[in-house]
């Protein structure tokens, strides 16, 4: 025991909702107290893990989307239609429930101030959440390195964090945040409104020459187009780095 | 979702792996035995929906490592799998 306490083991912890937040009619975050939380980086996850009455149980990674810097931990979660883990937690779950979470997880897919070089973000759906989290970080300690979000959505409707991108981005913070809507756009859209490609990329994207740090979070086959368009472009494969989520998390 | 979706990061794998030896792995680098690739364990593909949880080469796609948990054990079965560096940092 006092040897896995030395090297910081794994454990599974409790936390206690406080806030729910409907970010769209499909993305509920969740705040949480964890007494005794380690803290974490910008990137990492937690898993999440639920028992049933009958002892089955089932558990999911979600990332985080609070800074290091807040107090306390959120997780965004999107609900799959056929989920085993996401239904409950974005329809069932209410402030005063407890979930038991794993983590923090990662020393791979993480961003902080001392990474140098400008920080390029590409977003699909809901693979913004860790990206937030960097975002957030970026914003609390003040960094000087520019930021851009490249983001992909279906719709206006479906932006996670849309008010708060849009005030990062108002804000002379050196942020910039683009966005693409795949499926519907406003009547007065100006911006992008195809999926994420080596031309979008090109026009948006830090040049290769600036040495950006890039992060790609989303699903699967998202994740491989843009990776792929970056590489094509000229990026140093070893500045980027990819969360896949596959089909979801569940 | 076409089969492609069904890969994830080795980042998925950290919460298991991290029980198993107590650092954190995804920044862990890891060798195949089949091409001779080294990538942190974060940029390999994992399948989560396999029965255990499957690690493939990001490279050559040879399968890895295999973890399955069961009444209250970890198997491990090591396949092309070489080495893996761990940073004994914090």
């Amino acid at each position: 025991m006092a040897r896995a306490a030395v090297l910081g083991r794994l454990n599974w912890r409790l936390g206690e909702v406080v806030e729910l937040i409907d970010e769209t009619p499909r993305v509920r975050s969740i705040v949480l107290d964890v007494p005794e939380w380690p803290g974490h980086r910008a990137g990492q996850h937690v898993d999440v893990r639920l028992t049933a009455e009958d002892g089955y149980q089932a558990q999911r990674s979600y990332s985080i989307a609070s800074a290091p810097d807040d107090e306390r931990l959120m997780l965004t979660v999107e609900l799959l239609a056929d989920g085993e883990v996401s239904p409950y937690l974005v329809e069932e779950l209410r402030a005063g429930d407890v979930l038991e979470l794993r983590g923090p997880i990662g020393g791979f897919f993480v961003w902080d101030a001392s990474v140098t070089g400008p920080l390029l973000l590409i977003a699909g759906s809901s693979g913004i959440v860790p990206l937030m989290a960097m975002l957030r970080h970026r914003a609390a300690v003040a960094s000087r390195e520019a930021a851009r979000l490249i983001y992909s959505s279906r719709s206006w409707q479906e932006v996670i964090f849309r008010d708060e991108l849009g005030e990062l981005a108002a804000g002379s913070e050196g942020v910039e945040v683009i966005h693409t809507l795949t499926r519907t756009q406003p009547p007065d859209w100006q911006g992008f409104s195809g999926r994420i490609d080596a031309q979008m990329l090109k026009e948006t994207a830090f040049a290769p020459g600036t040495m950006p740090n890039a992060y790609i979070c989303g699903p699967t086959s998202f994740v491989e187009a843009a990776g792929r368009a970056l590489v094509l472009l000229g990026h140093d494969p070893k500045r980027i780095k990819t969360e896949r989520f596959g089909p979801t998390g569940g | 979702m076409d089969a492609e979706d069904l890969v994830v990061d080795g980042n998925a794998m950290g919460g298991v792996l991290g029980e198993v030896f107590l650092h954190e792995m995804t920044s862990a680098r890891v060798c195949c035995s089949g091409c001779g690739g080294i990538e942190p364990v974060g940029a390999e593909r994992v399948y989560m929906q396999a029965p255990g949880i499957v690690m493939r080469c990001s490279h050559c796609e040879a399968v890895m490592l295999v973890v399955t948990q069961r009444d209250g054990r970890y198997l491990l079965g090591f396949q092309q799998l070489q080495w893996i560096d761990i940073s004994a940092g914090p």
